[in-house]
């Protein structure tokens, strides 16, 4: 059983700019014991869209072991707060070639196409999505594929399936009962599994019940995290796990111009979080809203 | 029979010879087979050097003005390239 805790403000803001947090190897091996002993026998049960949390999955069972655990319990209640919705659940099978080979399928089946999930959402607020990984995941197996910092990007679901390859992709190759925890808009898709052994993955998403505001443990925010520092042109150093050093995170695939709308999106999350519209990041939210509203009359009279 | 390959590259900027931030790629010939995650390289590193290695650019994406209210609002990756090659009956023979 891992430990209670809730997510600090740095990590939560890891998650405002990247759209995902890792926790490697966060769930004790007997959970994911148990769900291969329910998988060879049905799998998690079926459960109604919009069932509190706190009574989708019978006790004993090993999805109720992965909700009750006080490692994920935590991460949870600091991202959606106390008994959310499950909005629904799935298992993600990428067969293996023992697998393929019943269903007379010789070649590994192709990777999936870059998605996001559900349909256009244009919500301040977020849907949560964990996945939980029983057993380990090799290079081998293909893990989920996903694109850091693409989860405010307002897309079609499939309609991104054309890109194949973008900078910075990240592949997860992980330990058994490590949980990906993501914005519900990231970009993503399932690998192709070149193993001996199907990959196995569970996907839950979740719907908060209450408003999204320091559900986390703020105690490592304090009034430094507020002040605005010199930007552009710089002669310090700056300080390691800074506020805004990790709102305004750069990735690789980024356009030269979109970076920085990124940043006044990942501002404003940040904000509606906080509940506190005061917080910006290097100033760059605090000019696009810098309009003192005065004409300027020139010496003739004439407005210049 | 000639056949079309395919390679779609989005740069940083709209200008070609920004760097690649994301590519595909797929062939009419049926000799390579490209799919979702399958590289960490690009296959070229601008628009540019993918013209001087042969490929022919054949559309562009343009360049549009951002309609009020959603300036902020990112989306698709916006600087998309579209290049062919066209693989002849004799290239075919070889």
């Amino acid at each position: 059983m891992s430990d209670y805790r809730r997510l600090t403000t740095r990590e939560v803001a890891r998650f405002v700019a990247r759209g995902y947090l890792m926790f490697e190897g966060l769930t004790p091996p007997a959970i994911g014991e148990r769900y291969m002993e329910e998988s060879a026998s049905g799998g998690p049960p079926a459960v109604p869209a919009g069932t509190p949390l706190s009574r989708a999955y019978p006790e004993g069972t090993a999805l109720r072991m992965l909700v009750d655990d006080p490692g994920v319990r935590g991460i949870l209640d600091s991202l959606v707060g106390p008994d959310p919705l499950v909005d629904h659940h799935f298992v993600h099978l990428t067969l293996g070639e023992p697998e393929r080979a019943a269903f007379g399928i010789t070649d590994p089946l192709p990777s999936q196409h870059w998605h996001q999930d559900s349909t256009i959402d244009t919500r301040q607020s977020f849907d949560v999505q964990i996945m939980w990984y029983p057993h380990d995941v090799t290079v081998e197996m293909g893990g989920t594929r996903f694109l850091p910092g693409s989860h405010l990007r307002i897309v079609s679901e499939a309609a991104i399936g054309r890109y194949q390859n973008i900078r910075g992709q990240q592949h997860v190759v992980c330990p058994a009962g490590s949980l990906l925890v993501l914005h519900h808009g990231i970009w993503h898709g399932g690998g192709s599994n070149r193993s001996d052994r199907t990959r196995h993955m569970v996907k839950i998403r979740l719907n908060p019940t209450v408003p999204q505001v320091r559900l986390w443990d703020t105690a490592d925010l304090t009034a430094d995290d507020y002040a605005q520092r010199p930007i552009f042109w710089q002669r310090e150093l700056r300080a390691p796990d800074d506020l805004h050093d990790i709102l305004c995170e750069v990735q690789p695939w980024l356009e030269a111009d979109t970076h920085r709308l990124e940043f006044v999106n990942r501002i404003r999350m940040f904000r509606a979080l906080l509940g506190d519209d005061s917080f910006d990041a290097d100033y760059w939210a605090t000019r696009l809203e810098h309009n003192p509203g005065r004409r300027v009359e020139s010496a003739s009279g004439t407005p210049a | 029979m000639a056949r079309q390959r395919i390679l779609v590259l989005w740069l940083a900027d709209s200008a070609l010879d920004a760097p690649v931030v994301a590519w595909s790629e797929w062939d009419g010939t049926g000799e390579e087979t490209h799919m979702a995650g399958d590289a960490t390289e690009a296959p070229y590193r601008s628009g540019l050097e993918a013209l001087r290695a042969g490929w022919r650019l054949f559309q562009v994406s343009p360049l549009l003005p951002h309609y009020p209210g959603t300036e902020t609002q990112t989306a698709y990756l916006k600087y998309e390239f579209w290049f062919e090659r066209i693989i002849s009956e004799e290239a075919d023979a070889r």
